[in-house]
Formats: C-alpha cells, sequence, structure tokens
C-alpha cells in the first residue's frame, strides 16, 4: 500500500517538476519525459516510450497531456492517469493565474525576455541530442524501411510542412505493410526466414 | 451560463487540435476572439507570446488566462477541465488498446512504422527552434550577418555538455536561460 502511494507521489512529483520546465511546446516534454522515465526512473523503455508518443501525438489536444495520460496509464492505471494529468496541468495554470494578473509588466520585461532568449538555444541543444541519440538507435538497427520512413518524414515536415496527422497515418501503414510482406514471405520459405 | 459556454469552447479547441501547438492557435482565435469575443485581437496576440514564453501547453494556457479574466479562478479551472476533457477519454481508449494488443504482429508494424516517424517529427521541431534561435522570426539566410552568435555559443556549449556528461536536461536549458540572459543585457 505504501509502495503504491509512493509510486503515485513520484508520478505527481516527475510529471509537475517536467511540465513547469517545458518550454515551446510538446516536442520539448518528450526528451524531459525519456531522460526521467526510461533513462532515470526505467519504469518503462525506450521503443515503448516512442509508442507512447506516437499515440499521443496523433491524438487530440496537448501532446505534453496525452503523452503524461498514457505514461501515467501505463505506470499505475487510471488513477496513475490522473495523477499525471493533475501534475502537467497545474504548473501552466499557476503560472498563467498568477500572469494574467499583472500580463504587460510581464511581457516588457528586458530581464524576463533576455532569459528567455538564451534559454531558446538551450532548448534546442536538448531536442538535439535527444535526435541523436533516438536516430542513431533507428539507423543502428539497419533496417532500410525505417531509414526511409525516418528521412521521408523528416522532409514532409520539414520542407513540406504537411499535416503530421497525415505523415502518421502514412508510415504507421508503410510499417504494417512491412510486417505483411515479411509474414508473406516466412510462410512461402517455411524456416529460411 | 457563462461557465457552461468557456467549458463548451476548450472542450472543441480540445477536441478538434491534433498535432498540438501551433495546431490549436487558430482554433483558440475563432472562439475566443470572432465567436465569443472574449479578448480582442491584441490581447489575443499578446496572449500567444505570453504562452510561448511560459511553460505548459499553449491550449492549456489559453484555457486559464481567458477562463480567469472572464469569471475568475472558477472559470479558469472549468475552461481548463474542458480543454484536457476530450483527450482524457480518446487518450485513455487508445492507451487500453494499445497495451491490450501491443503484441499482436500487425500493430507491432504499425509502430515500428511510427517510431522512425517520431524521431522526424522531433527532429523537424528541434531544427525550426534551432533556426528561431540562431536566425530570429525572419529565418535562414545565407547572410552571416543575421547570424545570433551568442546563440551558436550557447547551443554548441549546450551540446557539448550534454553529450559529454549526460546531466540533467532542466539544468542545461535553465544555465542556457542564465548565461544568454546575461550576456544579452550586457550588450
Amino acid at each position: 500500500m505504501k509502495n503504491k502511494k509512493n509510486i503515485y507521489t513520484k508520478l505527481f512529483i516527475s510529471t509537475f517538476y517536467l511540465s513547469a520546465f517545458t518550454f515551446g511546446g510538446g516536442y520539448v516534454i518528450i526528451p524531459l519525459m525519456k531522460k526521467k522515465f526510461v533513462d532515470d526512473l526505467q519504469w518503462i523503455e525506450d521503443d515503448e516510450m516512442l509508442n507512447l508518443t506516437a499515440i499521443a501525438q496523433s491524438s487530440p489536444g496537448a501532446v505534453a497531456v496525452n503523452a503524461a495520460i498514457l505514461l501515467g496509464y501505463r505506470v499505475a492505471g487510471i488513477l496513475g492517469a490522473l495523477v499525471t494529468i493533475l501534475g502537467t496541468v497545474l504548473p501552466p495554470f499557476i503560472t498563467l493565474s498568477v500572469i494574467s494578473i499583472f500580463y504587460t509588466a510581464f511581457r516588457d520585461n528586458i530581464v524576463v525576455n533576455a532569459v528567455l532568449k538564451g534559454m531558446q538555444a538551450g532548448v534546442a541543444a536538448v531536442i538535439a541530442d535527444v535526435v541523436l541519440n533516438l536516430g542513431s538507435n533507428v539507423l543502428k538497427q539497419k533496417d532500410i524501411v525505417s531509414m526511409i520512413i525516418m528521412v521521408g518524414a523528416f522532409i514532409a515536415t520539414f520542407f513540406f510542412k504537411i499535416n503530421v496527422m497525415y505523415i502518421v497515418l502514412v508510415c504507421g501503414c508503410m510499417g504494417a505493410a512491412k510486417i505483411l510482406i515479411q509474414m508473406k514471405k516466412f510462410q512461402k520459405g517455411g524456416d529460411s526466414q | 451560463m457563462i461557465l457552461l459556454k468557456l467549458f463548451w469552447s476548450f472542450f472543441q479547441i480540445g477536441m478538434f487540435s491534433i498535432g498540438g501547438g501551433m495546431a490549436a492557435i487558430p482554433l483558440i482565435q475563432n472562439q475566443v476572439v470572432n465567436l465569443h469575443h472574449w479578448l480582442t485581437l491584441t490581447e489575443f496576440t499578446d496572449l500567444i507570446t505570453i504562452a510561448e514564453m511560459t511553460p505548459g501547453p499553449i491550449a492549456i494556457n489559453s484555457a486559464t488566462f481567458v477562463g480567469i479574466r472572464i469569471a475568475g479562478i472558477p472559470g479558469a479551472i472549468i475552461s481548463t477541465v474542458g480543454c484536457i476533457f476530450p483527450s482524457c477519454i480518446i487518450v485513455s481508449l487508445l492507451a487500453w488498446i494499445y497495451f491490450k494488443f501491443k503484441e499482436l504482429t500487425l500493430v507491432q508494424g504499425v509502430l515500428s512504422g511510427l517510431r522512425p516517424t517520431i524521431v522526424a517529427l522531433i527532429a523537424s521541431a528541434g531544427l525550426s527552434i534551432f533556426t528561431l534561435t540562431v536566425w530570429g522570426e525572419d529565418g535562414f539566410s545565407t547572410n552571416p550577418q543575421t547570424i545570433n552568435l551568442v546563440s551558436v555559443l550557447l547551443f554548441t556549449m549546450a551540446i557539448f555538455i550534454l553529450r559529454k556528461w549526460k546531466p540533467n536536461p532542466i539544468y542545461v536549458m535553465l544555465g542556457s536561460g542564465i548565461v544568454g540572459g546575461a550576456i544579452y543585457l550586457m550588450i
């Protein structure tokens, strides 16, 4: 019982802390979540983290909230999901409540602006670091289809600004097709796989 | 009545913003500025600026901001709940399906296609932020004078520290904010 309570407390503190530092949209929280839940706490694995991110990304709503729901659910069921939702929503809720009272002063403050501008470079570096780690994992598998998907999805989203939903749909189908073709080969070729 | 309106507006925003972040902005504008006149366009632009400067998803930030201005703290709570309500239902359902069927070969196939996609999407988001921090709002340019050298220096230092010592990324972000902020204020 005490153990369970511990998990909820840890889930709440972790998501609260991550959400409080997620500047610049949903993609920033994914690297932070990976660091916390995959590397530090080792509650889930690298691949699972990417699977959950894929689901979070293709569902409606904020990516950070969706990812928190999935993580909470994975670690401690529905109650875990409720705890992580609360942890993720509270920091922006508190910050914005305070700021909405004196928002023009905040917006025009030069110190705030300078620090945030400096932080941008750090955020870019954190994302670059995670991309290098995850990207080299994909390359290491030496799977041609995965590499094509990775490069193709990047070009589609970065250069052509194609809606993420379509990219996710097409790439999911490509993955399914790959498996089906492999299975056909396997059936035909017997144990030669 | 106003609480119900807030709930329903942000419920729609939460329901139809797929892909997160920037995708939500036009929806929020439509509900908050055009339909209900809760904010003027200038206030809305301020809100987006503030939302970008503070932690958390834009939709949640907007819900809190609009809710509190229209109906105080209860308004903020109702709007935020409305905003995350669709996610809770749909994602919980998907989570249940995922954990029940993830061992199926076909589901494995779909996921094997999605993993490299997500890496690509994160890379694309990262490159956008990199471009913004190095070249500013106007985007990439071949003119070397438009490069923000402070940002390049901060980025290089941060990535070096991250690769070499693997510290908690939050400290790297904060450190970069403090060092960068100090430099920007001095020059």
